[in-house]
């Protein structure tokens, strides 16, 4: 009997991922509050089943009880996570949960099959985030000041990376994060969102020559210094999200074209300036004739990506261990190895889900500080999982980011939690908007935003004027 | 709306990019030494057997009671060398071949079958062009003796037999090991027929002739000389072989005859660089395309030669030294009109149901010469069979043509017997190319057994 359950249940942990992903985009296709409904309940249901026979796989190849126990508290954790943001916020968009949750539920998965005590670090951590980002959405709606302190946010986002940079070199040489009460902590994750909120702030109301030079100037300085601690994937990250949400607020190509331009520039200069850009870059060219030095790391990426197979090889029957910090920044290629390329690609998907969810909301946005802010956020979040892929299956260089709710890693599955509670937060004030008064509100602000707004109305606030 | 669309599309286009090199590059990277995928499928499925063209096993791992795998070589020491071995490090087709020996191919639902009773995946299948029949009629004519035998079908470029002695037993090769390992005299391990090196002695000649006509090619018959068993040259002295005296020559009678004299004083008048594009075309001094590993056949061509280095080169003596795989090459590209259908050892993989999986054939094809070179070198060739050091060739049902070798490898006149040639001259079939390690000459003991070797094809084929 166990041996059909171990036999079988990767290719049911395939199906059911397949059919999540496809749900996570019929959403889109239906307007209709039932059929939506319809959707996300099976959803759930999909999430129980892929994290149930994987966890029974794992009970079974190990022989050990007490991944039972551990279950329990995870499957615990979802529910009170589903059940709770639909009591607290009903109006909350249930798709991005259930992604949520289900990028998450693929991380348990793996990390427990890695590294059992790292798996139940991190699912603490995650409880504590979950808490904290249970009260971001009435936070966001309760303090409507927050637009006008673009200053503080500068401060905000400057001051720790500064303290870090400057830490940093007096102590290790490249030191991305400090310990504050014996937890290490990161303080490049969290500010990359304190970041979206100072771009938001600062464009909100005027896209003058003079506040792109400020915003400019401020975003430039965050690159440096993140360049300046080595930590170059975040620098990317910045920028890339800076560009893209000066070239939504100015909606000027020119400014898109300069930022590919300066881009491209700083990406020779990075080159030539940093010995591990160059490693890198050579370990992407071509891992195998430097395999047993920089290439090493991708070529055992690779090596997991090729065993894998479409159904994998299944839990603890491969060698995702080989890969140096598999855990972190190659947690996809331990997924492609053990649970197949199918469920890898999967997880992309319901990456790639949750970010047009997250561009919807934004351009449904009426408020552009808002607005804005959703849009940033879609942006750090899939450019940081398009770095973390791309560089694990040699399809660009190696940046060493983490992949946002897989990965093991306090302080990136805080602050990705943190995000999408951000994202739910605007979700909820354009919802409950839409349901007080939507005439009156037209003719107030009567702008850009508003018109989209209108034309991509959902049938949910149509259906209650 | 932009910014959505242009990351729906990088990341389409990143997860098509994943598909597919997760898919194309399987293969090598299993075979990379710091991949454990290795042991992982071994630890999966049961290896797979390696079969004759006619379906007939020449390696199979079978299971003991007890559940302990064995590799077992129904036929011995026949094939030891081009299907090689799996323990003790791999050799052969066994070397070549693993990754598809250690993949199972069978239906999803038998996998989940196998599982289900904690069976072994049954192992995908190699299929080589070898023929058992022919294996055995080169393994008996070559007897006792130390040397390689290889037949080939310079159509297809299908190795129909290779034979390498002294040769061993792989079923107990984990046994014979640590004597095999002190012995480093008799080179058990080594596949003559693709890895050993031999001066070509006589054989050479067709390189020679090929030169000849290419620089001399409206009035190359027009080609005399009066042979005294020996020439002189600027104080340089070669002998035909024993000594024996040929008279009066020409081209053709030249070569027929294989008089070293003559050959010898046509390699003084060859042009330097232009001899050295033919032997590259020729693939000396380049790896062979072949599929199991071979030597690099040596050859030294160079500017300030001095006469009696270009008269040695000549007759295939000297520096040069070629393995019977490349001497059957050059005989394939004359046999096929002057391209050389690259010659390859397994024709196909099936799952252990018979479906195939993957179908293999000729990796290309080398230009070595043009139609009608090859068309007077065919000639040549049939001239030594007719009335040439190639007789014992003549009253068969076939017609045969070839070129005989007797290379003297060290100072006692000692010699390896060669003969290379290819049957029926017509349309030729059938590639052979004998190697005899000090027998004596070639047409004396390597035609002998060339020629059971094209009777085992022929009678076959009836």
């Amino acid at each position: 009997m166990e041996q059909y359950v171990v036999a079988l249940s990767k290719y049911f942990i395939a199906i059911f991922m397949a059919v999540y992903t496809y749900e996570s985009f019929s959403v889109f296709r239906f307007r209709g509050e039932k059929r939506q409904r319809g959707i996300y309940t099976r959803q759930v249901l999909l999430l129980f089943f892929v994290h149930f026979t994987s966890f029974l796989t794992i009970c079974i190849e190990t022989g050990d009880l007490q991944y039972l126990f551990f279950y329990a508290f995870q499957q615990l954790a979802v529910f009170a996570v589903i059940v709770l943001s639909e009591l607290i916020y009903p109006t909350a968009n249930k798709l991005v949960v259930n992604n949520m949750c289900m990028l998450l539920v693929i991380g348990f998965i793996m990390l427990t099959r890695l590294d059992l005590g790292r798996a139940v670090r991190q699912f603490v951590i995650v409880l504590v985030s979950i808490a904290a980002a249970m009260c971001v959405p009435w936070l966001l709606k309760r303090f409507r000041e927050i637009k006008d302190i673009s200053w503080l946010y500068a401060l905000l986002g400057i001051l720790p990376l500064g303290v870090v940079l400057i830490l940093g070199n007096t102590t290790y040489g490249s030191k991305l994060s400090y310990s504050v009460f014996g937890l290490s902590f990161q303080p490049s994750e969290f500010i990359k969102i304190i970041f979206v909120f100072f771009v938001a702030a600062a464009f909100y109301k005027s896209t003058s020559l003079l506040q792109v030079a400020y915003a400019t100037a401020v975003a430039g300085i965050h690159v440096l210094i993140l360049a300046a601690s080595r930590d170059l994937g975040s620098a990317l990250i910045f920028f890339v999200t800076y560009v893209l949400m000066l070239f939504l607020a100015t909606k000027n190509f020119w400014y898109l074209l300069l930022g590919i331009v300066g881009g491209c520039g700083a990406s020779v200069v990075a080159y030539q300036l940093f010995g591990h850009v160059k490693n890198r870059v050579q370990a992407w060219r071509d891992p195998w004739t430097v395999i047993a030095g920089e290439g090493y790391q991708v070529a055992q990426s690779l090596f997991s990506l090729g065993r894998g197979g479409l159904f994998g090889l299944g839990l603890f029957q491969g060698a995702p261990d080989d890969i140096p910090k598999v855990e972190r920044d190659f947690i996809f290629s331990a997924v492609a190895e053990e649970m197949g390329l199918i469920v890898a690609l999967c997880v992309i998907m319901t990456a790639l889900s949750c970010f047009i969810m997250f561009m919807n909301i934004a351009m449904r946005m009426r408020d552009k500080f808002y607005q804005l802010i959703a849009f940033g956020i879609g942006v750090l979040y899939i450019f940081q999982v398009f770095l973390t892929i791309g560089g694990v299956t040699k399809f660009i260089p190696m940046t060493g980011v983490t992949l946002p709710l897989v990965s093991y890693g306090g302080s990136s599955v805080m602050a990705t939690l943190l995000m999408f509670a951000v994202i739910e937060g605007l979700y909820i004030i354009r919802q409950d908007e839409g349901a007080t008064n939507v005439e009156q509100r037209k003719i107030k602000e009567n702008g850009q935003p508003a018109e989209t707004a209108e034309k991509e109305e959902t049938a949910e606030t149509e259906e209650n004027p | 709306m932009l910014v959505t669309y242009f990351f729906v599309f990088l990341f389409l286009g990143m997860m098509t990019y994943i598909c597919v090199y997760a898919y194309q590059n399987k293969e090598v990277m299993i075979n990379n030494s710091y991949n454990a995928g290795q042991q992982i499928l071994v630890a999966q499925n049961r290896r797979g057997s390696i079969m004759s063209r006619d379906g007939e096993v020449l390696a199979e791992t079978t299971v003991g009671p007890d559940g302990s795998e064995t590799r077992t070589y129904p036929y011995d020491s026949l094939f030891s060398h081009v299907v090689g071995y799996s323990t003790k490090g791999k050799t052969g087709i066994e070397s070549r071949m693993n990754y598809y020996l250690i993949q199972s191919n069978i239906p999803i639902t038998e996998k989940m079958n196998n599982g289900m009773l904690e069976k072994k995946n049954s192992g995908d299948n190699v299929y080589t062009t070898l023929d058992v029949k022919l294996q055995e009629a080169a393994n008996r004519a070559l007897g006792v003796y130390e040397g390689a035998i290889i037949a080939t079908d310079p159509r297809t470029g299908e190795v129909l037999a290779m034979v390498s002695k002294p040769d061993f037993n792989p079923n107990e090769i984990a046994d014979i090991w640590e004597e095999l390992l002190e012995d480093d005299e008799s080179g058990l391990l080594l596949n003559r027929a693709a890895q050993g090196l031999y001066p070509p002695g006589s054989t050479f000649k067709i390189v020679t002739a090929l030169e000849y006509i290419r620089e001399n090619p409206s009035n190359y018959t027009d080609y005399g000389f009066t042979c005294n068993g020996a020439v002189n040259i600027d104080g340089s002295r070669i002998q035909c072989y024993h000594g024996v005296n040929h008279g009066k020559v020409d081209f053709a009678k030249s070569f027929a005859k294989s008089c070293n004299a003559s050959y010898a004083n046509m390699g003084t008048r060859l042009d330097i660089n232009s001899f050295g594009t033919t032997l590259d075309k020729l693939l000396f001094g380049k790896p062979l395309p072949f599929e199991l590993e071979s030597a690099v056949s040596r050859i030294q061509i160079k500017e300030d030669m001095t006469t009696e280095e270009q008269m040695q080169t000549a007759i295939g003596q000297g520096e040069t030294v070629v393995s019977p795989l490349h001497m059957n090459m050059i005989t394939c590209a004359i046999a096929n009109d002057g391209v050389l259908r690259h010659l390859y050892v397994v024709d196909r993989v099936e799952n252990a149901n018979g479906a195939v999986i993957k179908r293999f054939s000729s990796s290309g094809t080398t230009k070595m010469m043009s139609e009608q070179e090859a068309g007077i070198l065919q000639g040549l060739m049939r001239e030594v069979v007719e009335t040439g050091t190639g007789t014992k060739l003549l009253d068969k049902p076939y017609t045969a043509a070839g070129k005989t070798g007797s290379a003297e490898y060290n100072s006692e006149r000692d010699s390896h017997a060669w003969f290379t040639g290819f049957a029926p001259v017509e349309d030729p079939e059938i590639c052979v190319t004998v190697l005899i390690e000090g027998a004596g000459s070639g047409s004396d003991y390597a035609v002998p057994m060339a020629r059971r070797v094209f009777d085992a094809y022929f009678d076959m084929k009836e």
